[in-house]
C-alpha cells in the first residue's frame, strides 16, 4: 500500500505435516503469503482450514512432536526463521513479531497488573532501558490504544477490565516493541459488535502510526470488508483464492469462497404475520437480581433483568438482541425457570410458571424447551444420542419404544441418519450436534423453544444450514420461538419481531424490519452502525 | 445400544490395566488377597494351636516365619491375619465411599443443605481418626461391625469433600441444565448425569482409603482396642510380638512386612489409576488443524 515493496513477511511453499492417520496428510500445503508494511492481510477460512496452523508456524509456536514444517521458507524481514534455533526465535517473538489472541482473558496473566505485563515485554527485550523510560513507554502505549485514564488502568488487573479493554491491552503489548509484524488470531470474535468495530478501527489507525504489517485471521467476511488490504481464502490447508477484498467480495471465483460469502447472513426481513389473539407466552414486569451473598449478608446486587415485558404469539419468532451483559441469557434462564425471578409474571398458555415448584414445574417443563449455545457442552459425553433424546419423553410417561421411534423420526427430520441413536456425541461435528440438540428439544413436543445463541459457536456455512433448519421446522411444526442472538443480521433473517436489550431492560421492541430500518433508541442505532460490513439492507 | 457401551467399558478397562503402576500394584495386591483367601490351603499349621515347647523358635524349614511367645506358627497366623485385615480394609473403604458419596452428592446438589452438612463434616475431620475409633470401640465393644464403622466414620468427610467438589463443577455444565430442562427430577439428574463424573476420582480415593483402613485396623490391634487377642489380625500379631521383639524379631518383622507390602501395593495401584483415569494427566496432545 506504500511505496516500499519489500515484504516484511514472505512465506513461500510452506507445508506443515499432520500426524499419520488423520483425514489429510498436511495441515497446510504449499502456502504462499506476503505481508507489507502498513498492510492488513486477512486469512479467511472455517475451522480446520489450516489458517491458525499457518500463523503458528510463522510464530514458531507449532505443538512439538505433533505438527512439523516439512517444506518451504518463512522470511521475516529477509531472515529465514525456519532455520533459526529456539533462542533466536524467542528473541524474534515480541521484538520483530507479536501475536494478539482470540480470548484476551486467558491470554493475560490474572495475577499481574496490566501495566506490569506490558513492562515485562519491554524489559525482556530491552534490558538497557531505565524503569522510568519503560513506565513512560507503557503510558504511551495505553494512550495509543485509546484506553481511558492510563494512569489508573495500568494498575488494574485483567478481571477488572471489560473484554474490549483487555483486547486493547493485548494490542498494546503486541505494539510494545514496535514489531514489524503483528499476527492477530480472531482478535474480535469474543467481543461484542460495537467493541469489534472499535477494535478494527484501532488496528487501521495504529498501522498508520506504527510502521507494522498485520496478518489477521478471521472467519468473518464482515471483518474482511472492514479492514483488509488483501485476502487469502483457505480450505483444507490450501489457499483457494486471493486478491483485493473488494474484488473477492464482489466476484468470488472459487466455489468455496462463493459459498462462504453466501453464508454470511445479510439483512433480510420476513413478511408480516397476521395478528393472533391468544399469546403462547406472556412476560410481565420481569425482574431478576443476582445477589453476591457472604457470611455477613448480601454483599453486592446485580440487576440482570429489570421490568421486562413482552408477548409471543403461537408460531411467532421473537428475537432478543443486545451485547453481552445485557441480560439476554438471564431472560432465557428465567423463561426456562432455571432461575426464579424476583418479581413479575411468566405465563405459558395463560398459566403462570414464575412461582411453580417441584413436580408441578417438572410436568410443565415439557411445554418450553431450550437449545443451548455450545453444542459441544450441551450433550452428556457419556450417554448415547438415543439415551439423550429419549430420557425426556420417557420421564413424561411415553413408552420407551414409542420414544425411540419418535427420536429416530426426529433425527431424520433434522437431517441425520437414525443410526446416530447408538453413537456418542464426540463422533459428531458441531453442526450435527446442534441438530441433535434441536431434535432433543423437539422430542418433548413443546409449544415454545428458547434458543440461546444457537449458531454463534458454528462456522458460517454450518450456521446458515442450522438457521434454515430452524425456519423449516418452525413452519412445519409451528412452535413459537424466543431466539437470542448478538448478530443483528441473523436476527433479521429469522425473527418476526425483535426486542433490543440493554443493561437488563428492553429498550426497543417491534417488527424486525421496522426496528432495524427506523430505529428509535440511540442504543439500537449504535448496534446497527457497528455491524461489520455496514448496513447492507436488502429488501 | 447396550453392547457398544459394554465394549467401550471393556476397552477402557484394558487401557487402564496396561499402565505399569496399575499392573504392578494390582498383581502384588492380588497375591496378598489370594494367599489370604486360600489361607486354609496355604497355611502350614493351625494358627490357633498353642505349642509351649516350641516357643519363640527362629524361622527354619518347618516354621518358615518362626513361632511366637505361645509357640504358634507365625506364617500361618500372618496368612489368616491377612484375611481379617483385608476384609476390614475393603469393608471400611466401601462403607466410607458409599456413605461419603451420598452425602457429597446431597451437599453439592442442594445449596440449602450444603453449609450445614459441610460444617458437620469439618467437625468430624477435626477429631483425630484413631482417637475417634478408640472411643467408639471402647464404648460399643470390639466387633467387625464396630471396627469397620469406627474406621470408615473418619474417612467419610474426605469422600464427601471430593464428591461435593466434583458435583459443584459438573452441575454447572450445560448438559446437566439440559437434563433438568426436559423435566428430570433432581435425584435422577444426580444419578445419570453427575455421578458418572465422580467415578474416576472416587475409585482412586477408595484405594487410598483401603490402605488407610488396613493400617488403622493394625493400629487399633496394636493399641489393644481392636479384635480380641485370640483372632489373628496383622495388628494383633504385631501387638503380641511387641513384648518379645528383642528376643524374637521375626514375630514383628514378617507381619509388618506383609502389612507394608499390601499398603504399598494399594497405594501404587491408586497412583496408577489416578494417572490413567484423570484425563488431564493421561490425554495425548490434541491435534488442532
Amino acid at each position: 500500500m506504500t511505496g516500499e515493496r519489500t515484504p516484511i513477511l514472505d512465506v513461500r511453499g510452506l507445508t506443515v505435516a499432520l500426524p499419520a492417520g488423520l483425514d489429510r496428510p498436511y495441515a497446510v500445503e504449499n502456502f504462499d503469503l506476503s505481508v507489507h508494511r502498513k498492510e492488513i492481510v486477512c486469512l479467511v477460512g472455517e475451522s480446520g482450514s489450516g489458517k491458525s496452523v499457518a500463523a503458528s508456524a510463522v510464530m514458531g509456536l507449532l505443538p512439538k512432536g505433533v505438527l512439523r514444517i516439512v517444506g518451504g521458507s518463512i522470511r521475516l524481514a529477509g531472515q529465514d526463521i525456519t532455520a533459526v534455533g529456539e533462542n533466536q526465535l524467542c528473541a524474534l517473538r515480541g521484538d520483530r513479531m507479536a501475536m494478539v489472541f482470540q480470548e484476551p482473558l486467558t491470554a493475560l496473566n490474572p495475577v499481574m497488573t496490566v501495566g506490569n505485563q506490558i513492562a515485562e515485554v519491554i524489559l525482556l527485550h530491552r534490558r538497557d532501558m531505565s524503569r522510568a523510560a519503560i513506565d513512560a513507554r507503557v503510558m504511551e502505549l495505553l494512550a495509543d490504544v485509546h484506553l481511558p485514564s492510563p494512569e489508573t488502568l495500568k494498575r488494574a488487573y485483567p478481571h477488572q477490565l471489560s473484554g474490549g479493554q483487555r483486547q486493547r491491552v493485548m494490542i498494546a503489548m503486541a505494539l510494545a516493541l514496535e514489531p514489524a509484524l503483528i499476527i492477530a488470531d480472531e482478535p474480535t470474535t469474543a467481543l461484542d459488535v460495537t467493541t469489534q468495530a472499535q477494535i478494527l478501527k484501532l488496528f487501521r489507525e495504529l498501522l498508520e502510526k506504527h510502521d507494522s504489517g498485520v496478518l489477521l485471521i478471521t472467519h468473518d467476511f464482515g471483518v474482511v470488508a472492514e479492514v483488509a488490504n488483501q485476502v487469502l481464502v483457505m480450505q483444507h490447508g490450501r489457499v483457494v483464492e486471493q486478491g483485493a477484498p473488494k474484488a473477492i467480495l464482489k466476484a468470488p471465483q472459487h466455489p468455496y469462497t462463493r459459498a462462504l460469502i453466501d453464508a454470511v447472513p445479510t439483512f433480510r426481513f420476513r413478511e408480516e404475520r397476521s395478528a393472533v389473539d391468544a399469546p403462547a407466552l406472556e412476560v410481565e414486569n420481569l425482574r431478576l437480581v443476582y445477589r453476591n451473598r457472604s457470611f455477613f449478608g448480601v454483599r453486592r446486587e446485580t440487576v440482570a433483568l429489570d421490568d421486562v415485558s413482552f408477548t409471543l404469539a403461537p408460531g411467532e419468532t421473537l428475537g432478543v438482541v443486545g451485547e453481552s451483559g445485557s441480560g439476554k441469557t438471564s431472560l432465557a434462564k428465567c423463561l426456562m425457570r432455571f432461575e426464579t425471578p424476583d418479581s413479575g409474571q411468566i405465563r405459558i398458555g395463560g398459566r403462570s410458571i414464575a412461582d411453580m415448584h417441584g413436580a408441578e414445574l417438572r410436568r410443565f417443563r415439557r411445554r418450553i424447551q431450550m437449545v443451548f449455545q455450545d453444542p459441544y457442552k450441551s450433550l452428556n459425553p457419556r450417554r448415547t444420542i438415543g439415551q439423550s433424546l429419549t430420557e425426556g419423553p420417557v420421564q413424561h410417561g411415553l413408552v420407551r419404544d414409542k420414544a425411540v421411534a419418535r427420536a429416530a423420526g426426529l433425527l431424520e427430520t433434522v437431517g441425520l441418519n437414525p443410526n446416530a441413536m447408538e453413537r456418542y456425541p464426540h463422533e459428531f461435528s458441531g453442526g450435527q450436534r446442534q441438530r441433535i440438540c434441536i431434535a432433543r428439544a423437539l422430542a418433548m413436543e413443546p409449544d415454545i423453544i428458547v434458543a440461546d445463541e444457537p449458531v454463534s459457536a458454528l462456522d458460517v456455512s454450518v450456521q446458515a444450514q442450522v438457521l434454515e433448519l430452524f425456519e423449516t421446522l418452525r413452519r412445519r411444526i409451528g412452535f413459537a420461538m424466543v431466539f437470542i442472538t448478538h448478530d443483528l443480521r441473523v436476527a433479521s433473517n429469522i425473527c418476526d419481531r425483535v426486542a433490543v436489550m440493554q443493561k437488563g431492560r428492553v429498550v426497543e421492541i417491534g417488527r424486525t424490519e421496522q426496528v432495524f430500518r427506523a430505529p428509535k433508541d440511540p442504543y439500537t442505532i449504535s448496534l446497527l452502525a457497528a455491524v461489520p460490513g455496514g448496513l447492507e439492507l436488502a429488501a | 445400544m447396550r453392547s457398544s457401551s459394554i465394549q467401550g467399558r471393556l476397552g477402557e478397562m484394558l487401557r487402564v490395566a496396561r499402565s505399569g503402576p496399575v499392573l504392578v500394584g494390582g498383581l502384588l495386591l492380588l497375591v496378598v488377597i489370594v494367599t489370604a483367601i486360600g489361607a486354609e490351603h496355604v497355611a502350614t499349621f493351625d494358627p490357633m494351636q498353642i505349642k509351649p515347647r516350641l516357643r519363640l523358635r527362629a524361622p527354619d524349614g518347618t516354621y518358615w516365619f518362626g513361632t511366637d511367645a505361645l509357640g504358634r506358627d507365625v506364617f500361618s497366623r500372618v496368612l489368616y491375619g491377612g484375611k481379617v485385615s483385608l476384609l476390614v480394609g475393603a469393608l471400611a473403604a466401601a462403607v466410607g465411599a458409599v456413605v461419603g458419596t451420598v452425602i457429597g452428592l446431597v451437599a453439592g446438589a442442594f445449596r440449602t443443605l450444603d453449609s450445614v452438612v459441610m460444617r458437620i463434616m469439618d467437625g468430624v475431620m477435626a477429631i483425630p481418626s484413631v482417637l475417634l475409633a478408640v472411643a467408639m470401640v471402647s464404648l460399643i465393644g470390639p466387633s467387625m461391625t464396630t471396627i469397620v464403622a469406627a474406621i470408615s466414620f473418619s474417612e467419610i468427610p474426605r469422600v464427601t469433600r471430593l464428591v461435593r467438589s466434583v458435583v459443584l463443577t459438573v452441575r454447572e455444565e450445560t448438559y446437566v441444565q439440559a437434563a433438568e430442562g426436559v423435566g428430570l427430577p433432581k435425584p435422577l439428574v444426580l444419578y445419570r448425569h453427575i455421578l458418572p463424573s465422580c467415578m474416576a476420582p472416587l475409585v482412586v480415593q477408595t484405594t487410598y482409603m483401603f490402605a488407610a483402613a488396613i493400617l488403622a485396623e493394625a493400629v487399633l490391634g496394636f493399641l489393644g482396642v481392636g479384635f480380641p487377642p485370640d483372632i489373628p489380625t496383622w495388628g494383633n500379631i504385631l501387638a503380641e510380638g511387641r513384648s518379645v521383639f528383642q528376643r524374637a524379631p521375626w514375630t514383628i518383622i514378617f507381619p509388618g512386612l506383609f502389612l507394608a507390602v499390601t499398603v504399598l501395593a494399594v497405594n501404587i495401584l491408586g497412583d496408577g489409576l489416578r494417572d490413567r483415569l484423570d484425563p488431564k494427566l493421561s490425554r495425548v496432545a490434541k491435534v488442532s488443524a
